[in-house]
């Protein structure tokens, strides 16, 4: 019988600085399965955003570069145009994706950019120190909304995935979590579609992933599981939004 | 030796086509050549002005604030720039648009009704080039047979221009020739 | 070799695929639009890539992304363009990254004007950018020599492994001028291997490659900078260039002036040679590095009595000629930023008017 679990050759030895109760270890290793599974670690270039995940690198053993603030989806563009046989990730969190780099997001997924990008939102910032984000919940206290997100000041947190599906040219664009093992393998495959589109040549994705954060969110690793499904995923419904095959790359309701 | 010709005008007039021509023509025959556009906003419909130099040595400076010559298409143009031309310079006065001389008396007043000349070739969009055509002929800034190959280069991009053009050069040298 | 009659803006393009760079990324600006009109054309004809990017802020990036994969790329602006590429011009010199960068100067500060002007001189070289880092700076005085330095840059830019810029105004960007693409300009890419996260696989390698500007340990920032410091002060040592004018003759006055000014200052100066008033001029081809020896040395002839920077802008390379000419002779400024390009005669009446200021002085 030979050996049934090991670590993805796309993974380093490295132990990672991520928080106990933390996904991005998760969703690393998914990322490093799904990179393993096509075979594609030598021509693979990551892009590292900055927040939590701003040493992602050191996780990873493909190529990889480290963005600024919000501007991977312009670093992976400026990489694919002139070498559109690389396979290229950007790995942003929702600070980085969804405050600073809105507009780099919105118009590579417009453009049809043929890179695949990780989403992880966990709804607040991490790395800085938990204070409020795009994608914050109503009323969820962060150390700059310390009465809860005020909707009325300063809106509703903005659904990246349905924002991006919205746009009419074709793209893979889901949202998943890695909350509990049921998810995981759902979300494994969503990442393995998005990096497979690419492969093909057919067009951007993004795969959000819905996530915890206890450190920020002053819970146990169990309570932060638990928020997320009851609080986040009614609002951030699970399921792909759109894919390259939707009639006039419409959305397919799900 | 150094010498300067402005070419002024409406935008739409084919002002730095013109002068782009002229600019072309001297760097045939071995000149240093500078072709300056105004840019900007008022390129947009408004006032569109193009400065040629060509010398016998590398150009200094591209900005002329004294030109040799002027070649006034409209009268808001010649009203500019008409006072800054050096004595002894010829100044092409477009009669069609233009009611007024140019009030200098040390200059080579030059008076053609360039728009109507161009109308009866065919089109006024001509008119740029009877007035590029009459101007070289009387300052002799560039040879007129290099220009006339210059037109020719230019419009065969767009062969149905061609003729209109080659006869908007004919019609230029012989309103200079007529004025001699 | 055939002449051709270009826009500066065009030529710039043109010189760029001629150097052999076939990537170019850029956002519309006055006045350099042409550059990205001219190349939208032209790249597809030499399977090169263009791309008009979201914003300025995008593209510096697009251009850090492909830099950093082993491309040779370009793009071009114009000054609050620039002041939006800067971060990315910071990443991209920390990590070490080659790339060309054309600064086609408009009147600021703010949204200024569109008119040209040299009002850029602090940002590019002292750096637009956080923390220490330094662009080597080219100022083209023609359409010709924009040409040969766009096409210098690359290697240039592969040497140091470092951002080049290419600083012009809005005249040289506008104005035509015969020109000619020199062939021994062109350049093989330096190998990137060593460096570029361009695929393991490409590579034939094992071992991943890395580009970042992340340094929280403080002993190998401070190390990483003096990395940074020493090919700094390599570029001092080895790319200084600029072009001495009137030089050999005993003049009163040393003009330092670059670009599309420096020309105006020639015109005056011959104007005044033959007026009976010399004048020499030292035009920095180079503005990071700068000619600082050459100026030191020219301002100490005897004949000068004045040092006069002459620039489109309120007083940015005087501060460098003050550092250079290091107290020997006085130094003056002169200059004019709304987009108005100071005449020959002008910058006769201030020469004259120094000269008389000067002699005042010694009385």
């Amino acid at each position: 019988m030979g050996k049934t679990f090991h670590k993805p050759e796309a993974l380093s030895d490295q132990p990672t600085h991520y928080c106990p109760g933390c996904t991005h270890g998760v969703i690393h290793r998914l990322v490093a399965e799904v990179i393993d599974e096509l075979g594609i670690r030598d021509r693979t270039v990551g892009i590292a955003p900055v927040g939590c995940a701003v040493m992602a690198y050191n996780y990873f053993t493909c190529d990889f570069q480290e963005a600024a603030h919000g501007r991977a989806p312009a670093m992976a563009t400026g990489m694919k145009r002139v070498r559109p046989d690389l396979m290229v990730f950007t790995y942003q969190g929702d600070g980085d994706l969804a405050s600073i780099g809105m507009g780099e997001i919105v118009h590579a997924a417009n453009r049809g950019e043929k890179f695949t990008t990780i989403f992880v939102n966990n709804a607040v910032y991490g790395m800085t120190g938990g204070q409020m984000a795009p994608t914050t919940m109503p009323n969820q206290r962060t150390t700059t909304s310390p009465f809860g997100r005020n909707v009325a000041e300063v809106g509703m947190p903005i659904k990246v995935a349905e924002l991006l599906a919205a746009l009419q040219t074709p793209a893979y664009i889901t949202r998943q979590t890695v909350i509990k093992p049921k998810y995981i393998l759902k979300a494994k495959k969503a990442i393995r579609k998005a990096f497979e589109y690419q492969q093909e040549g057919k067009c951007f994705s993004l795969v959000e992933v819905v996530s915890t954060c206890p450190t920020n969110w002053g819970m146990t690793p169990l309570e932060a599981v638990n928020w997320a499904e009851t609080t986040m995923l009614p609002y951030y419904p699970l399921g792909d939004l759109k894919t390259p095959e939707s009639v006039n790359g419409g959305t397919d309701a799900k | 030796m150094q010498s300067e010709v402005m070419f002024a005008g409406f935008g739409g007039q084919g002002i730095l086509l013109s002068a782009k021509i002229l600019a072309h023509a001297a760097m045939e025959q071995g000149y240093e050549v500078v072709w300056i556009p105004s840019y900007g906003p008022e390129m947009r419909g408004g006032t569109a002005y193009c400065m040629v130099v060509i010398s016998d040595r590398p150009i200094g400076s591209p900005i002329i604030r004294n030109p040799a010559h002027l070649v006034a298409m409209n009268r808001p143009s010649l009203e500019k720039f008409a006072p800054a031309v050096k004595p002894g310079g010829v100044i092409l006065i477009n009669s069609s648009l233009i009611s007024v001389g140019s009030g200098r008396t040390d200059v080579d007043e030059f008076i053609i009704p360039v728009n109507d000349m161009a109308i009866a070739l065919g089109s006024v969009k001509s008119a740029n080039i009877v007035a590029l055509s009459a101007f070289v002929a009387r300052s002799h800034m560039v040879d007129i047979h290099v220009l006339r190959e210059c037109v020719k280069e230019e419009f065969s991009k767009k062969p149905k221009l061609l003729p209109l053009n080659m006869s908007a050069v004919d019609e230029g040298l012989k309103a200079a020739e007529n004025k001699n | 070799m055939s002449k051709v009659l270009m826009k500066g803006n065009e030529a710039i393009g043109e010189a760029a695929i001629r150097a052999g760079c076939l990537n170019y990324f850029a956002y519309p600006i006055t006045p350099q639009s042409e550059v990205a009109e001219y190349l939208s054309h032209r790249m597809p004809e030499v399977n090169g890539v263009f791309l008009q990017g979201e914003s300025e802020v995008a593209v510096g990036y697009m251009i850090f992304g492909a830099a950093a994969c082993g491309a040779r790329v370009m793009t071009t602006s114009s000054s609050p363009g620039i002041s939006l590429m800067s971060e990315a011009l910071s990443y991209i010199a920390c990590a070490q990254c080659p790339a060309v960068f054309v600064n086609i100067m408009r009147g600021g500060p703010g949204l200024g004007g569109i008119l040209p002007s040299q009002g850029d001189y602090f940002q590019a070289t002292k750096g637009g950018g956080h923390g220490d880092y330094r662009l080597l700076v080219l100022a083209p005085a023609s359409v010709q020599e924009a040409v040969e330095m766009v096409m210098m840059a690359f290697p240039l830019a592969e040497k140091y492994r470092n951002p080049v810029m290419i600083m012009g105004d809005g005249l040289i960007g506008q104005m035509m001028e015969p020109v000619f693409f020199p062939d021994h300009l062109k350049t093989e890419q330096l190998n990137t291997d060593s460096w570029a996260t361009s695929g393991m696989k490409i590579r034939g390698s094992n071992t991943r490659n890395l580009v970042k500007s992340l340094y929280l340990d403080p002993i190998q920032l401070n190390n990483h900078n003096l990395h940074l410091k020493a090919k700094y002060d390599r570029m001092k040592v080895e790319e200084i260039r600029f072009e001495p004018y009137n030089i050999e003759s005993d003049y009163k006055v040393l003009i330092v002036s670059y670009g599309t000014m420096s020309r105006v200052c020639r015109t005056a100066i011959d104007n005044l040679k033959a007026e009976g008033l010399e004048v020499g001029m030292i035009r920095p081809q180079t503005l990071f590095p700068f000619p600082e020896a050459t100026i030191r040395d020219a301002a100490s002839k005897e004949s000068c009595q004045t040092v006069i920077s002459i620039e489109m802008s309120m007083g940015q390379m005087v501060e460098d000629v003050e550092r250079s000419v290091r107290g020997r002779k006085p130094v003056e400024w002169y200059g004019k930023c709304g987009g108005e390009v100071p005449t020959p005669e002008e910058i006769m009446e201030v020469v004259h008017s120094f000269v008389k200021s000067a002699r005042k002085e010694q009385n």
